[in-house]
């Protein structure tokens, strides 16, 4: 499964690096605390999260995951563009929940 | 690639500066990648490095990180001035965080640092002497 395979089921926005939507996702990890994604998360999982700041960039690119997709309608802050779009880390967000954007993912990677 | 000398590389920390956070972990990753090190302890070393790195940046006024890459091991040093810690014990436990509400809301203040990087080095030495600060020493042994 790809990133762009989850946009035709839902409403997700690309922010950053819009050519990391072809990469191929593992799978996922769902959580807000960063040292729980250090410890946890596995290369090229997709993060789901409610963070915005700049320091989930730092984390995903070196985790190596897959992208990260900000959820609940928050937005990323500038610094957080900025810095996703110089590591080539693909950020998205989207209006709905953790739970309904990684239902859905988990359903896709079935 | 065969490592000959010792390779080796230090990074600056300040105190509240979350910007930088990361670069050390991501740039020590790169070169065991690029040395053909296995992938566990590529990952190993992501994570204490990162944990390493943000305890000076949210506890001390400034530090250093040094790493150091031998055929044999993996070495990295981190030394920060800062507070220290009181009790050792009590900061090495699972779950224990003195972190400010706002650093919780970044996501940080887990209680996971100091016992994640124990358990994912081989040697986990830390010396702190209150007032002055904190040394943590780290050891991979590469197979
Ligand atoms: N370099 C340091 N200087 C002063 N205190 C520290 C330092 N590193 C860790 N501590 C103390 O140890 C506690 C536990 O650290 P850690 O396990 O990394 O978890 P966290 O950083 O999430 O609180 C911290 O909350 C802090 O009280
Ligand atoms: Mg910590």
């Amino acid at each position: 499964m790809k990133i762009s395979d989850v946009f035709k089921e839902m409403s997700l926005e690309v922010k950053t690096f819009k050519d990391g939507v072809q990469r191929e996702v593992t799978g996922g990890y769902v959580s807000d605390l960063l040292s729980d994604v250090l410890a946890h998360a596995q290369e090229g999982n997709i993060w789901i999260t409610l963070q915005t700041h700049q320091n989930i960039v730092a984390i995903a690119s070196t985790k190596g995951l897959a992208g990260i997709i900000i959820v609940g309608g928050r937005e990323p802050q500038q610094e957080t563009l900025e810095k996703a779009e110089s590591e080539k880390i693909t950020i998205l967000t989207s209006p709905l929940s953790a739970f309904e954007i990684a239902g859905k993912i988990y359903q896709l990677l079935q | 690639m065969p490592i000959h000398q010792t390779i080796e590389g230090s990074f600056q920390l300040i105190g509240g500066n979350f910007s930088n956070a990361g670069d050390a972990s991501i740039e020590l990753k790169q070169k065991l990648t690029e040395l053909g090190f296995n992938a566990d302890i590529v990952r190993k070393a992501a994570i204490v490095t990162f944990e390493a790195e943000m305890n000076v940046i949210i506890y001390a006024a400034a530090g250093w990180l040094r790493y150091y890459i031998t055929p044999e091991q993996l070495k990295i040093i981190v030394e920060d001035m800062g507070p220290g810690i009181e009790d050792i014990d009590l900061a090495m436990q699972d779950g224990y965080s003195t972190a400010p509400e706002w650093v919780r809301e970044m996501g940080w203040g887990a209680g996971m640092g100091l016992p994640n990087m124990k358990k994912n080095s081989d040697v986990f030495k830390i010396d702190s002497v209150v007032g002055e600060g904190t040394t943590v020493e780290m050891i991979m042994y590469i197979q």
